[in-house]
């Protein structure tokens, strides 16, 4: 009774209602806060910090500016039209003479290296035959007697581009791109241009991997659909059996399988319808094989679970309103697991986008995809910068396919995909 | 329609010695010789299990006879898959095709037989104009409510002029109001279009609402193909009996049969005169059925010796609004019902003490014509 009155009081002015809804609906979201966020400070270490620090790695550029500080001072006013003056020589021979001191040529050297071939050469001599500091206004004329490289634009306009502490350059380089002399963005020089072959490459093989899984996998998902639940029960343990093992040892079971002297070669060789052991292994072949085999449930599982939701009503209706079996498929089934195909395809293909392990081990020399120069450049060359900008050029693409499925998804609720 | 009425019509499809079985053990259906005729309203009724539904998805061809053959005007279709049979069928949940518009699902039966597009719009124009749907052409399955997408489904297996419509309890997931709504736009569309519709329910009041005929399953067997009214005032067995409408039942033994009647010892004592329907001779068990509305309660004064007088207890009233049930205790069956006068309802309602009014405990008589009690096979 008292609480009616108080209820009917509260209507009457609202505020003090609405604030006691907002304080009840805070209490249960604080709650739910606190049961996710010890996920979220996992992820936020785990998954937003390290690509945050990729993607920042990817354009980070003070290696030079470290080490070159009074050099990039002098060259800032620059027009690098022509060769710069007197001062930016004199600074240049004082920055080399203290990083010798200090011992950080190397890393100044290392990174304008990757811009122009053999400039750590050029480095590394001066700062060799460089006693001392030059005499007041014969720094150009030094410096020039020991490299004549100082006396190119070229060298020049190459630790101005390095000066950073922003670039484009790892990112350009990631796209088969580059800066001439005078700083227009052009094509790199063929024999650097690998970057966008590579992703090509990396596209067909996930495109090709993701085609194989959609036509391996689609009969398996409608068995698993339609089949007495005993039975499918024990057909999805087969599905997911390849879980249960090692990525690692399934691969390495395919190099047992598949090498020259494997099990499918002496079979074939034995019933004799080869005569040569076939080459089936580092190759494309063994890739696509390999990869589709440890992908393949990927795509059944969302296959499965897209058409466990179609009811067998549907094909019987098409049947009796005078549709054959393969009009049946082709118009009602087919477009109803359209959102299972897309959401297979979409995680196959992600999946197989990054794949490293698998074509490292079976793969040969023109096989090998992305994952492995990015970790080729992050342990073998340690050259960080190109390593993550290829890894932000895949992110990117990886993103934009999702958007891409997210909107057609998005296009199939709006419009279908109800169930009675 | 009114031809049939007066000379039965030719039949369109006749089930001949159809039995089947999914485990090669146990019969579903056992021996079924069926017609149905055609422009008739068929209904098969029974309870889950009977062996209606494997009746109808035999006669779509979803589902093929282990024995037997059926002919649809005349022509064999064991061997006919489904999408040749030319049979429109309205799904227990109405199977719409979710990713197509309700034009789409309405328009596939003709597209997928190449019928030319104009046609196709016009038909689908007319089918959508007929289920009073025009404004939703555009709107998908999930969009629409219960009873539009029961309309749409109906619309669906009409609009390529069927032979035959066959219904797989298509109301049933629908609520009560609209249940019997839709029974009537049913009933009236068959009325307008003359055509041939076999119907499977387990509700016999739906059953009994819409159909020319009915014929009621139970245990893979037809107990009876009849009107109905005939159903209902002549079942030939316990089971049609029991299974139409509200049955009272009285075990006993049979004394004599004499014209037709035969006289009755019931179990529970007391002896009745009834029409001898399924009764094998005398000395034989039977199971006599009254219907509650064929009952009348008389007090216990001593007055009069009808030829069927039993007296009963009093156990329980029950209102149902339009009439009342009186729940009594007779001869052993403490479920007996028999159905209240309006008169007899409006003294009960008032609870008054007088004469006329039933209290829990109150010994009164019971009677009932000898013709309105059937004695059957015992149950």
């Amino acid at each position: 009774m008292t609480d009616a009155l108080l209820t009917g009081a509260d209507a009457s002015t609202e505020v003090p209602l609405k604030r006691r809804l907002r304080r009840a609906e805070r209490t249960r979201q604080l709650k739910a806060l606190a049961l996710v966020a010890p996920l979220l400070v996992f992820l936020l270490f785990t998954f937003a910090g390290p690509i945050a620090g990729m993607l920042w790695r990817a354009v980070d550029d003070r290696e030079v500016r470290q080490v070159l500080p009074n050099t990039l001072a002098a060259l800032a006013a620059w027009d690098g039209k022509d060769l710069p003056d007197e001062n930016a020589y004199a600074a240049l021979a004082s920055d080399i003479l203290a990083a010798r001191a200090s011992g950080t040529i190397a890393i100044a050297a290392k990174r304008l290296n990757y811009a122009l071939n053999g400039f750590r050469t050029i480095l590394t001599s001066t700062a060799r035959n460089l006693k001392a500091e030059p005499e007041r206004g014969t720094a150009r004329e030094t410096l020039g007697r020991i490299n004549p490289a100082w006396r190119e634009r070229t060298t020049w306009t190459t630790i101005k581009g390095a000066g950073g502490p922003l670039t484009s350059f790892y990112l350009l380089a990631a796209l088969d791109l580059t800066r001439n002399v005078d700083g227009a963005i052009v094509a790199a020089p063929p024999d650097q241009a690998i970057y966008r072959s590579l992703f090509a490459r990396t596209f067909i093989i996930s495109l090709s991997v993701t085609v194989l899984c959609l036509i391996l996998g689609f009969p398996v998902a409608y068995l698993l659909a339609t089949l007495p639940p005993a039975r499918s029960n024990l057909l999805m343990i087969f599905v997911l059996l390849p879980f249960w093992t090692s990525l690692l040892v399934r691969t390495c079971a395919w190099i047992v399988l598949l090498q020259s002297k494997g099990v499918v070669n002496d079979s074939l060789l034995w019933l004799g319808i080869v005569d040569e052991p076939l080459r089936l292994i580092y190759n494309r072949f063994g890739v696509c094989v390999a990869m589709t085999h440890v992908l393949l449930p990927f795509m059944i599982l969302p296959l499965y679970s897209s058409m466990k939701a179609i009811s067998p009503a549907y094909m019987r209706a098409a049947a009796s309103l005078g549709a054959p079996p393969l009009t049946a498929f082709l118009r009602i089934y087919l477009p109803q697991t359209l959102p299972g195909i897309g959401a297979g395809s979409l995680l196959v293909f992600i999946l197989a986008l990054g794949y490293y392990i698998t074509p490292a081990l079976v793969g040969g020399a023109a096989d090998q995809m992305i994952s492995y120069f990015i970790a080729l450049y992050t342990t073998e060359t340690a050259n960080w910068g190109l390593a993550s900008a290829l890894g932000a050029v895949l992110l990117l693409a990886t993103v934009l396919l999702a958007l891409v499925y997210g909107k057609l998804v998005q296009g199939q609720q709006v419009t279908g995909g109800m169930k009675n | 329609m009114e031809a049939g009425m007066v000379t039965p019509a030719p039949a369109l499809v006749r089930f001949s010695g159809i039995q089947k079985t999914y485990d090669g053990e146990h019969l579903v259906v056992k021996n079924l010789d069926l017609d149905i005729r055609k422009g008739e309203f068929i209904t098969l009724l029974g309870p889950s299990g009977s062996g209606k539904t494997t009746t109808l998805m035999m006669l779509a061809g979803f589902e093929v006879p282990t024995h037997g053959e059926i002919y649809l005007a005349d022509r064999p279709i064991k061997n006919v898959p489904p999408h040749k049979r030319d049979i429109g069928m309205v799904f227990q949940n109405y199977a719409l095709f979710p990713h197509l518009t309700i034009a789409e699902n309405i328009a596939f039966p003709l597209s997928v037989r190449k019928t030319n597009k104009a046609e196709v719009q016009a038909r689908v124009r007319a089918a959508l104009r007929m289920i009073k749907m025009e404004s939703l052409a555009q709107r998908r399955p999930g969009q629409l409510s219960g009873g539009q997408q029961q309309r749409v489904a109906l619309a669906r297996a009409l609009v390529f002029n069927p032979q035959l419509v066959l219904m797989d309890e298509p109301l049933g997931a629908l609520d009560k109001r609209l249940r019997e709504q839709m029974q009537l736009e049913i009933k009236q569309l068959h009325e307008t279009t003359g055509i041939t519709i076999v119907y499977v329910t387990h509700d016999q009041s739906e059953a009994l609402t819409m159909s020319d005929r009915i014929a009621v399953f139970n245990d893979g067997i037809v107990q009876q193909i009849d009107r109905p009214d005939a159903l209902y005032e002549h079942p030939v067995n316990s089971f049609v009996a029991h299974f139409i409408g509200e049955n009272n039942v009285l075990p006993g033994t049979v004394e004599a049969v004499d014209k037709g009647y035969c006289r009755v010892v019931l179990a529970g004592g007391g002896t009745v005169t009834a029409r001898a329907i399924n009764v094998a001779g005398a000395g034989a068990s039977t199971s006599l059925s009254v219907r509650p509305e064929r009952v009348a309660i008389v007090p216990d004064d001593g007055s009069g010796e009808g030829p069927n007088r039993l007296p009963a207890r009093v156990r329980n009233t029950i209102y149902l609004g339009d009439h009342a049930l009186a729940v009594l205790d007779v001869a052993g069956n403490g479920e007996f019902m028999v159905k209240l006068q309006p008169g007899a309802h409006d003294s009960l309602r008032r609870g008054s003490p007088r004469s006329g009014s039933l209290r829990p405990g109150e010994d009164v008589f019971i009677t009932f014509r000898p013709e309105d009690c059937l004695a059957l096979d015992p149950a």
